[in-house]
């Protein structure tokens, strides 16, 4: 490996500096437009978002749990696991996704 | 509902670019030979194409090889539903894997965000009966019959996975796979499924500790212990089953040594790996993340040896992609035959191929609209100063909903599928009958 002269060396990390400016001023744009945003982006929560997508269905065990938690806002030990998103928004019938249409043949095959 | 005397005249235009969520192709795998190419699609639909064998001399222009037909399609997943947690289970085809042939069937794994399927496909033509078994005086009459493919769903591997499954991998033993979710990845026997081994588990006690998923897995091409998975923080764990039952601990970790200083909020999730694949080889590996396709020796995991960029000049719009989610698009990437190449996709109906030799890049286009079969696929470019060529496209001007996300390169040969949103483009390479 031939050694990389001192030039070199300075265009790869001015490239690299570049590169965090530029990421910078986007994230400047975006911090501008949702101030709210917190600081960790990679952390559990988007993480969270990812591990459970897709829509979730009305479950009226989870509607009448939500309803009880704002009641009564201490809850037993058990209770407490954070796992999963499992209850706190309670849905309304805006908010249920359409139902899928029928299955029918592939038009790749057609 | 009521009918309406007079509708007022509705303007269909729109619907032309409609596409019906069911048919994008979610994913696509040549078999060991590349004779059949599968894709599954969002509907949980996999359609077979054959290749079909070459003319018989009279038009061999150019070295024009066979062409792939509709082999077989059938409904691998269909729509299922998570009870206990209220959550819609999707049809989508996430992963094709071929097992290798071992007799006259065809056996594939398609895999949707629960449950690993095992099919088998058997063919059979009208067969010509042989004269010498004709005992009566009834002459046969010989009517061609089409093919007809008898697909039977063989093994359901259920119960798996919490999470959702983003790899299978088949093994080099040809008797086991592998397939990983967001936190977890299992083998599995092939003829086994009631049971199945956890090799890796990377869920945290405390769910609130969560920094990293699973993005994919894949089995080492020739040394059956050996497999690699990536994480969301853009590092490569290389695992060796000899080591223990449960392989939390990775034999190497390869990752890209960062400056913590220079971080922003996107560095992270610009990092996360969508695609790795083991090179033929088994000696590299190459991985990509949002902005660029890279190849890692094993025998070096200090940093990958080789980087290229499929669209740095999205660096500068990475606001508005987060905005709209695809930065959190997943690309994959693929080597050719002999390792000499890679391919990746990017938008605009763009994809791009690296040579390794020369480190250059070139940019293809995989829309109908710009190109007739047989035609030459010209080069496209994306312009990003200097001199403005015809043909250049501004980055604004790029359609971020026409993904290039899937994709395969035939085993041997320089035949490549492209799945664009609805539609599979096969390409490939003219070869001059004297360079043969």
């Amino acid at each position: 490996m031939e050694d990389t002269n001192p030039e070199e060396t300075n265009v790869e990390e001015q490239k690299d500096e570049n590169k965090i400016c530029l990421e910078k001023l986007e994230e400047a744009k975006l911090k501008a437009k949702y101030p709210h945003l917190g600081n960790k982006p990679g952390g559990s929560d988007l993480l969270r978002k990812r591990l459970q997508k897709g829509p979730k269905y009305f479950d009226s065990g989870d509607y009448n749990m939500a309803k009880a938690k704002i009641k009564n806002k201490p809850l037993p030990a058990a209770q407490t696991e954070k796992a999963e998103v499992t209850g706190d928004h309670i849905p309304t019938p805006q908010d249920l996704p359409q139902r899928k249409p029928s299955l029918v043949a592939s038009k790749l095959a057609g | 509902m009521g009918e309406d005397g007079e509708s007022p005249k509705i303007n269909h235009s729109f619907l032309r670019d409609y596409v019906t969520e069911a048919d994008v192709i979610s994913t696509v795998e040549f078999n060991q030979t590349g004779d059949l190419l599968a894709t599954g699609d969002k509907g949980g639909r996999v359609v077979i194409f054959q290749r079909e064998t070459e003319s018989k001399g009279e038009c061999e222009e150019l070295g024009e090889s066979g062409e792939y037909n509709v082999y077989s399609t059938f409904q691998s997943h269909e729509p299922d539903f998570d009870y206990l947690k209220s959550l819609e289970i999707e049809e989508k085809i996430n992963k094709i894997r071929w097992l290798p042939q071992q007799n006259a069937a065809h056996f594939l794994l398609s895999t949707n965000d629960k449950r690993p399927e095992g099919y088998n496909l058997k063919d059979e033509e009208g067969r010509i009966k042989d004269v010498s078994t004709v005992t009566s005086l009834r002459v046969p009459v010989l009517k061609p019959a089409d093919l007809m493919v008898e697909v039977r769903p063989r093994r359901i591997f259920s119960n798996g996975h919490t999470y959702h499954v983003n790899s299978i991998s088949v093994n080099s033993d040809g008797e086991t796979y592998l397939s990983a979710d967001d936190l977890r990845i299992n083998m599995w026997h092939l003829d086994i499924t009631d049971r199945s081994f956890n090799i890796v588990d990377i869920k945290p006690a405390n769910m609130e500790d969560l920094t990293e998923v699973i993005t994919a897995a894949e089995f080492h091409p020739q040394h059956c212990h050996l497999f690699v998975y990536s994480s969301s923080k853009g590092t490569l764990r290389l695992c060796d089953m000899r080591d223990s039952a449960l392989c939390d601990r990775h034999s190497k970790i390869f990752e890209e040594p960062e400056d913590p200083g220079n971080r922003s909020f996107f560095s992270e999730i610009i990092s996360s790996v969508s695609d790795v694949k083991f090179s033929h080889s088994g000696r590299y590996l190459l991985t990509r993340d949002y902005l660029t396709v890279k190849v890692w020796d094993l025998h070096m995991d200090k940093g990958p040896v080789e980087t290229y960029q499929v669209h740095e000049y999205l660096r500068s719009r990475l606001c508005s992609l987060y905005e709209n989610d695809c930065i959190f698009d997943k690309f994959e990437c693929v080597w050719n035959s002999n390792d000499s190449v890679i391919m990746t996709g990017a938008y605009n109906s763009f994809f791009r191929m690296f040579d390794r030799e020369t480190g250059r890049g070139v940019t293809l286009e995989a829309w109908r609209e710009n190109s007739k079969p047989r035609a030459v696929l010209r080069t496209r470019r994306v312009y990003t100063g200097g001199r403005r060529r015809r043909g250049d496209v501004g980055v604004d001007s790029l359609d971020f909903t026409k993904k290039i996300l899937h994709m395969a390169w035939h085993p041997a040969e320089n035949i490549i599928a492209i799945a664009a949103t609805n539609n599979l483009y096969i390409f490939q390479d003219r070869v001059k009958p004297e360079n043969q």
